[in-house]
């Protein structure tokens, strides 16, 4: 039996009158998203401090990102991913008010923008290697550990909005089939915010402060 | 709003294969068995390495039969090499702080006991909570698969310190293979202390049975809810920081590799990484994981000793005040571990102070636990000693800390055995006591079978000394300035120190083989044992209001409702002496 059975016939079974209120409220599956964004968002926050004490502590720390096309291409990707938590609004206010094939659409639309995202942020990558980067070398002769700083940090990331469209794609799925409820859409609303809130650290952190002038 | 969600996997009843019931079990109390069985396992092994250091230490010359079956290499004739010594000493200290002082107290224990604790049928998600444990099983296979590769466990001690850790086999036996086999264990064991987190937290807040107000909640789930925040935020930066090390080991990458190192004889290929980055993720995981294993034992002790002191515990409140204190100072202090790691001294005295402060809310802990005990008409069974031996390691231990938190004391004894034995104390030996206390205070509820009192004693008291004789001396050992992580003492000043070495290793090995007793004790007593009643100490919490064992969804389709907080012992003019969570008996307080 699956947890979202599992959580279907607790609906049903009326054990509620039994229990103490949650003090939140909400289903205990939202209350663990909650939960392991807070986790995340920690682990996030050991990523970045690791850049920043590295870069605090190379005193010829380089610059790369040159406003065309390094920061623009950022720019898009930045614009793409909130675009992306608009649509994501969308279906979760939807899927609230029942309207289900509004949702999907909606969810369709996240998939997509989700997937410019990583399309653009892999041509990028794709785009450094050509230039020389790797983890372990900076082909600008400045600090090699930049680039181990670089793409370790955009990777995490670049892997949670992989495994996030991948997440909403299983949930419009069995959302279409009635196999999930509208209390799984705005759970994977929650991942999806916060993976669009977390690029809005990486972005300033990682470009913006390594722009060449 | 939908109503919250609660499991209702026990609604199709118990399951009937072997393999569903016993080993892919969705039931928390298999699992929390489980998790038992794999620290008895790990405790074990632990064990024995710690025997195998304490003989060569005492005697370095000596043969050990058989350990050169176990690495040719590493122990050539059974005389270990100092590279093994301390290959020992990492897999001694991984085993017993991951797989021991993290699974025994809370995993286990609160796998088994928190649902039943808030009148629960299961965990919030019981197949996360399977996955957790098959998770944590994975890791310690994997862990234990480095005493079989080539050369051997790595010698970078538990805390793994870069750059020792994060090169490869240039730094030494053991850190090839055996280092990556590490990081792998430890990266797959946040894993299944996150997914274990994330499970306790929401089982706490949203299966709590009718009138289970938090306040009303017993302390050790309290415990076990503080400790489960705690591994959900310090597991989240170990993760990285393990995925960081593999890749610096494996990618090329130098995160926790300097420039111009050179070792071997060989310039390292990497540049522009920092050591102390390593030890500033480590212990800011690190010191939250030292109350992650004392936090439960302390709920467990708050929870046994009342029972048998027949007396409410002292401030309930403060208690469970002191216990989110400790769990909040605990992310502030991680800088006390690398007082001589040369970070700069400034930062050194910004950490002493909340690691002095720390100091407060554990006090009044142990004196609300002393004040608890004070005038009252102790029942001496054997979990209460335990509860009372758990108080006495946990001051000797605690007094050691306020030398330590001090940067300039700790100078001079961070590198010594004056640090061994206040780990030791404060956090192995109180944390083991309270999984000793819990053992004995529980088994009747687990297996339906009373353990034998007489055994207990004995293993209790033998116990009891033989951790003064091994640990107290490790103090004087310190402040005369032996050194700890050296496999053998040569020089000068130390030769006049071996003959209490020697002492400590037969304390040592005396005290392991006590250790015996118990064992026998947990397996005689699971098949022999009287039979246990369902409530035979005279508890009030909301495991004595059910059979021993439970029934598989644990109240046998009752619907608990409490009226009562987990403390009324000793109540005057109740029927007993004591009032049950359950009972709607109204206390008249004068």
């Amino acid at each position: 039996m699956s947890e979202s059975e599992m959580a279907l016939s607790a609906g049903q079974s009326g054990h509620a009158a039994f229990m103490e209120p949650s003090p939140y409220g909400i289903q205990s599956k939202k209350l663990t998203m909650w939960l392991f964004i807070i986790s995340d968002a920690v682990t996030f926050g050991a990523m970045l401090m690791v850049f920043s004490y590295l870069r605090a502590g190379t005193p010829n720390w380089n610059a790369p990102f040159h406003f065309s096309p390094s920061i623009i291409n950022g720019m898009v990707m930045t614009f793409v991913l909130l675009t992306s938590s608009l649509t994501m609004l969308g279906a979760v206010e939807a899927a609230k008010a029942g309207r289900k094939a509004a949702s999907l659409k909606w969810l369709g639309g996240t998939v997509l923008l989700g997937t410019l995202f990583a399309v653009l942020h892999l041509r990028e990558w794709f785009h450094m290697f050509d230039e020389g980067w790797r983890l372990f070398q900076n082909p600008t002769g400045g600090p090699v550990i930049f680039g181990a700083a670089f793409f370790s940090i955009t990777g995490l990331h670049l892997m949670h909005v992989i495994s996030g469209i991948i997440a909403l794609i299983v949930i419009a799925i069995g959302y279409s089939t009635d196999w999930l409820d509208s209390n799984h859409v705005e759970t994977t609303g929650l991942y999806w915010h916060f993976v669009d809130l977390v690029w809005m650290f990486v972005f300033p952190l990682v470009y913006l402060m390594n722009a060449a002038r | 709003m939908h109503e919250t969600s609660e499991p209702a996997v026990h609604q199709h009843g118990p399951p009937t294969s072997f393999i569903r019931k016993h080993i892919f079990s969705l039931d928390h109390k298999v699992i929390g068995k489980q998790y038992y069985g794999l620290a008895l396992l790990a405790v074990v092994i632990g064990m024995i390495l710690s025997w195998l250091m304490r003989i060569h230490l005492a005697w370095p010359a000596w043969p050990i039969p058989g350990l050169d079956k176990l690495s040719a290499v590493g122990a050539p004739g059974g005389v270990m090499t100092p590279e093994y010594y301390l290959s020992l000493m990492t897999m001694h200290g991984t085993i017993m702080v991951f797989f021991v002082l993290t699974n025994a107290p809370f995993a286990a224990f609160g796998n088994y006991f928190l649902p039943i604790q808030i009148g629960a049928e299961d965990m919030a998600f019981p197949r996360f909570n399977m996955m957790s444990f098959w998770t944590t099983f994975t890791a310690f296979v994997v862990m234990c698969a480095a005493f079989f590769v080539t050369d051997g466990p790595p010698i970078s001690g538990w805390t793994a310190y870069a750059p020792l850790s994060a090169v490869g086999k240039d730094a030494g036996p053991g850190l090839a293979m055996g280092q990556n086999l590490w990081a792998i264990s430890i990266a797959i064991f946040c894993i299944g202390s996150l997914l274990g987190a994330l499970n306790f937290i929401a089982t706490t807040l949203d299966l709590r049975t009718k009138g289970m107000s938090l306040s009303r909640m017993p302390y050790s789930t309290w415990a076990w809810f503080v400790t489960a925040v705690i591994s959900l935020l310090a597991f989240a930066v170990l993760l990285p920081a393990c995925i960081l090390l593999i890749l610096d080991r494996t990618a090329g990458t130098s995160f926790f590799i300097p420039s111009g190192l050179v070792l071997s004889d060989r310039l390292q290929p990497h540049a522009g990484g920092s050591v102390l980055l390593w030890q500033h993720l480590f212990w800011f995981f690190g010191h939250p994981e030292v109350y992650i294993a004392i936090l439960p034992s302390i709920g467990i002790v708050c929870h046994i000793l009342p029972v048998f002191a027949r007396k409410p515990l002292l401030g309930p409140r403060a208690t469970i005040g002191c216990m989110i204190a400790i769990g909040f100072l605990s992310y502030m202090v991680w800088g006390h571990h690398m007082f001589v790691s040369g970070m700069n001294p400034f930062s050194a005295n910004l950490f002493s102070v909340p690691t002095l402060i720390i100091t407060i809310p554990a006090t009044i802990l142990t004196l609300l636990l002393i004040g608890t005990v004070y005038g009252a008409k102790m029942r001496f069974t054997t979990p209460a000693l335990f509860c009372l031996g758990f108080i006495s390691v946990f001051i000797s231990g605690g007094i050691s800390g306020f030398f330590l938190a001090q940067p300039s004391l700790d100078t001079y004894l961070h590198a010594t055995y004056f640090v061994v034995a206040h780990f030791h104390f404060v956090m192995a030996v109180a944390s083991i006591f309270g999984v000793f206390a819990a053992t004995y205070f529980w088994f009747p509820k687990m297996y339906g079978r009373m353990m034998n009192e007489t055994l207990g004693k004995w293993h209790f008291w033998l116990t009891f000394i033989g951790v003064y004789c091994i640990f107290m001396p490790m103090h004087y050992l310190g402040m005369a300035g032996n050194v700890r992580r050296y496999s053998a003492f040569v020089d000068d000043y130390l030769i006049a120190l071996i003959p209490v070495h020697k002492f400590i290793t037969i304390a040592a090995l005396a005290t392991g083989a006590v250790q015996l007793i118990f064992l026998f004790n947990l397996i005689w007593s699971r098949f022999r044992g009287p039979v246990a009643p369902d409530n035979p100490w005279e508890g009030t919490s909301l495991e004595w209001s059910t059979t021993s064992p439970p029934p598989f969804d644990n109240f046998g389709g009752r619907h608990m409702v409490v009226y009562q907080g987990p403390n009324e012992y000793g109540v005057e003019g109740a029927a007993n002496d004591y009032v049950m969570q359950t009972s709607s008996e109204k206390i008249v307080t004068s």
